[in-house]
């Protein structure tokens, strides 16, 4: 699996690459602003591209910019955006094409290679992974209006990972709990919110964050 | 009688008739009108009768004054005439100034009240508003004043002049503007009642009357201007006032400055500096047992790794309370849509911002607007809210509103006061209209110019 990286701080650059590189995955370049990355993309056409959001010329919010431009330039081109901060706001932005091969997560998730590189293997393969923080936000909000007030405990936690884009295995395994068990979790949410079920993960997740409104 | 029987009465689409007016359907509209008009311009000579009271009152004031003034030197002078030397005489010129001693300042006092009066009424009567000139008292932050210090204050204030002026020429000449439409009224009731008024004289008189009710709001209008000159706060007082207000500002700003910067001291002391001594500690304990037990060094470089987590975490909720990333990134508008979305309230915003204000005003008309949310969703129980951003003729314009149970008021919590106070500084307002029953809607108003917004590469 190739990978471009653009990260203008040298040390998480380094850093990123050299785990990446630890866990089998091949960097095609590590670039340090937007302009290179739209160039990287075009040249290398990566099966995934790193980006963090503070990126020069402005150190604002030019790596979802870049990102954005990136998958207009390669369609469908899978991106994982990296932060200090999350917001829902950028989330939004970044699903808004509601095609999946779209992640955003903390800088700190890194802390954690394993899940890390599985973040990156899903959003490569066109899923999605949100930080756990911006699920979490998002479920406070619908949880003001009442809309989740159907949802058993229990639910709201398998509705809260599946909506960072995790697959039914991976929530199994997280809440110690089978596979089968998830799968009844799963159809009684989609009911209780009146959601179309589907067997393909990615559109599920993107049927569940359309639904909290991203 | 209904109108229909009436041929002679003027039919006109949307008359009185046709709409049917409480006063009644036999009354044709050039009545209701002239009836308006003139009920409009007796409350005009209403108002033209209370100045010249006030003008009156002022020509009292005075008078009395001078009165005693000149008693005192009548008496002077009379005792002091070698033909009629007398004791009693002198006593009485003495005790007649020491009185007028201790009354002129309390004369002054009343004086100005008077003036402060004339002012607002210039504002709500006659429209023409005048500001208040006076300085402000040097013991209003503490302390009580002596004498001496009162009449510092007072005497030292070219305001104080400038009024005494204006009560003069009002209580000699100035008191004719207003009272010129009673005047003619009364002459014009006279010319025509009076059994002597042949039909020149009649007319007239009506002419007068009429005349006296048309020119009344006009007159009063000359005559709120005439005071203006006179009771309008000078260049001078205006720079004086100005600069008051500005060191006041200024030190509050300093003051929530560095209550600010010691409050993230303290933050990042208690917080951050502390999570990385004790990971650093941790580290050093996985250090030494790494050879002898592996697994206890395992557990321990976790839960270094948790700490440090926990250490970002923290550092990104400091951030945002210092400066919010998503202003840096994109300024007011999307700052603003980012809380809305991470707000469990319904939020509406239109915004029309096309540039970006200076980044201390856009902080705080971020805070200030975060605040009122919080308000809102504290006490208002609203369930929705609309934000407005305007900028028109160099102001930024920022509406809250809410469709909760209202009654909020700024001299009640200190919330509405304290965003007040930072607006101040930048010379910025806030009104609220907060009815009990709802709605609340807090408008603020801040005056700067905005920057063109970046463009984007991509």
């Amino acid at each position: 699996m190739r990978v471009v990286i653009a990260e203008d701080l040298f040390l998480l650059r380094d850093g990123l690459t050299r785990m990446l590189q630890a866990h089998g995955l091949e960097i095609s370049a590590a670039v340090d602003n937007g302009a290179d990355l739209l160039a990287a993309v075009t040249a290398d056409q990566p099966d995934v591209a790193i980006v963090d959001v503070r990126l020069p010329p402005t150190f604002t919010d030019e790596g979802i910019r870049a990102a954005l431009a990136a998958r207009r330039e390669v369609p469908g081109l899978p991106v994982l955006v990296l932060s200090q901060y999350v917001e829902q706001l950028y989330a939004r932005e970044l699903l808004a094409s509601g095609t999946g091969g779209i992640g955003y997560l903390l800088k700190d998730r890194v802390f954690d290679s394993a899940q890390f590189v599985d973040a990156v293997r899903r959003v490569a393969d066109g899923g999605t992974a949100m930080d756990p923080e911006v699920i979490a936000r998002l479920l406070a909000r619908n949880t003001g209006d009442g809309s989740l007030a159907a949802l058993s405990p229990r639910e709201r936690e398998v509705l809260a990972l599946m909506a960072e884009g995790r697959s039914n295995a991976a929530i199994a395994q997280r809440l110690v709990i089978t596979e089968r068990a998830v799968a009844k979790h799963t159809a009684s949410i989609f009911l209780k919110l009146d959601l179309q079920p589907s067997d393909d993960d990615n559109r599920r997740v993107l049927a569940v964050l359309a639904y909290l409104g991203t | 009688m209904s109108a229909g029987y009436t041929p002679d009465r003027p039919r006109r689409p949307g008359g009185p008739e046709q709409r049917g007016d409480p006063e009644g359907p036999g009354t044709p509209e050039v009545l209701v009108k002239l009836w308006d008009w003139l009920r409009g311009r007796l409350v005009y000579v209403g108002y033209g009768l209370g100045l010249f009271g006030l003008a009156l009152v002022g020509l009292v004031l005075l008078a009395g004054s001078v009165t005693l003034l000149s008693l005192s030197l009548v008496l002077a002078v009379k005792a002091g005439n070698p033909e009629s030397r007398q004791e009693a005489l002198a006593t009485g010129a003495g005790l007649t100034l020491l009185l007028w001693l201790m009354v002129s300042p309390l004369l002054l006092l009343c004086i100005r009240e008077l003036a402060r009066l004339t002012r607002r009424l210039a504002g709500q009567w006659c429209g023409v508003p005048i500001a208040q000139p006076y300085l402000p008292r040097p013991w209003a932050d503490g302390g009580k004043p002596g004498l001496r210090r009162r009449l510092d204050w007072l005497l030292t204030d070219q305001a104080t002049w400038r009024d005494l002026l204006w009560v003069t020429v009002d209580g000699f000449v100035g008191w004719l503007l207003p009272v010129l439409p009673a005047g003619l009224l009364v002459l014009g009731f006279v010319g025509v009642f009076a059994p002597y008024a042949g039909f020149d004289l009649r007319a007239l008189a009506v002419l007068a009357a009429a005349f006296g009710l048309w020119a009344s709001p006009y007159l009063l209008r000359g005559y709120a201007m005439f005071g203006r000159s006179m009771l309008a706060p000078t260049r001078q007082a205006e720079l004086v006032l100005r600069v008051r207000q500005l060191s006041e500002t200024r030190t509050e700003a300093l003051d929530t400055g560095a209550a600010e910067i010691r409050r993230i001291e303290r933050d990042l002391h208690d917080g951050a500096q502390a999570r990385l001594v004790a990971m650093g500690m941790t580290l050093d304990a996985a250090g030494q047992i790494i050879d002898s037990n592996p697994d206890a060094a395992r557990a321990l470089l976790f839960e270094a790794r948790d700490a440090s987590v926990k250490a970002l975490a923290e550092l990104r909720a400091l951030v945002r309370g210092i400066h919010p990333p998503v202003l840096a990134d994109r300024g007011l508008a999307d700052a603003i849509r980012a809380l809305a979305l991470d707000s469990a309230m319904r939020i509406n915003l239109a915004s029309d911002l096309r540039g970006r204000p200076p980044a201390p005003i856009e902080s705080a008309a971020f805070f200030a607007v975060s605040e009122l949310l919080a308000n809102v969703s504290k006490h208002a129980e609203a369930r929705q809210t609309w934000i407005d951003l305007r900028y028109t003729d160099g102001m930024l314009r920022i509406g809250v509103t809410d469709n909760g149970h209202g009654g909020a008021y700024p001299s009640r919590g200190t919330g509405l006061r304290g965003i007040e106070r930072r607006l101040v500084a930048f010379d910025g307002v806030l009104a609220v209209s907060s009815p009990p029953g709802g709605p609340t809607a807090v408008t603020m108003e801040i005056p700067c110019e905005l920057s063109s917004p970046k463009t984007s590469s991509y």
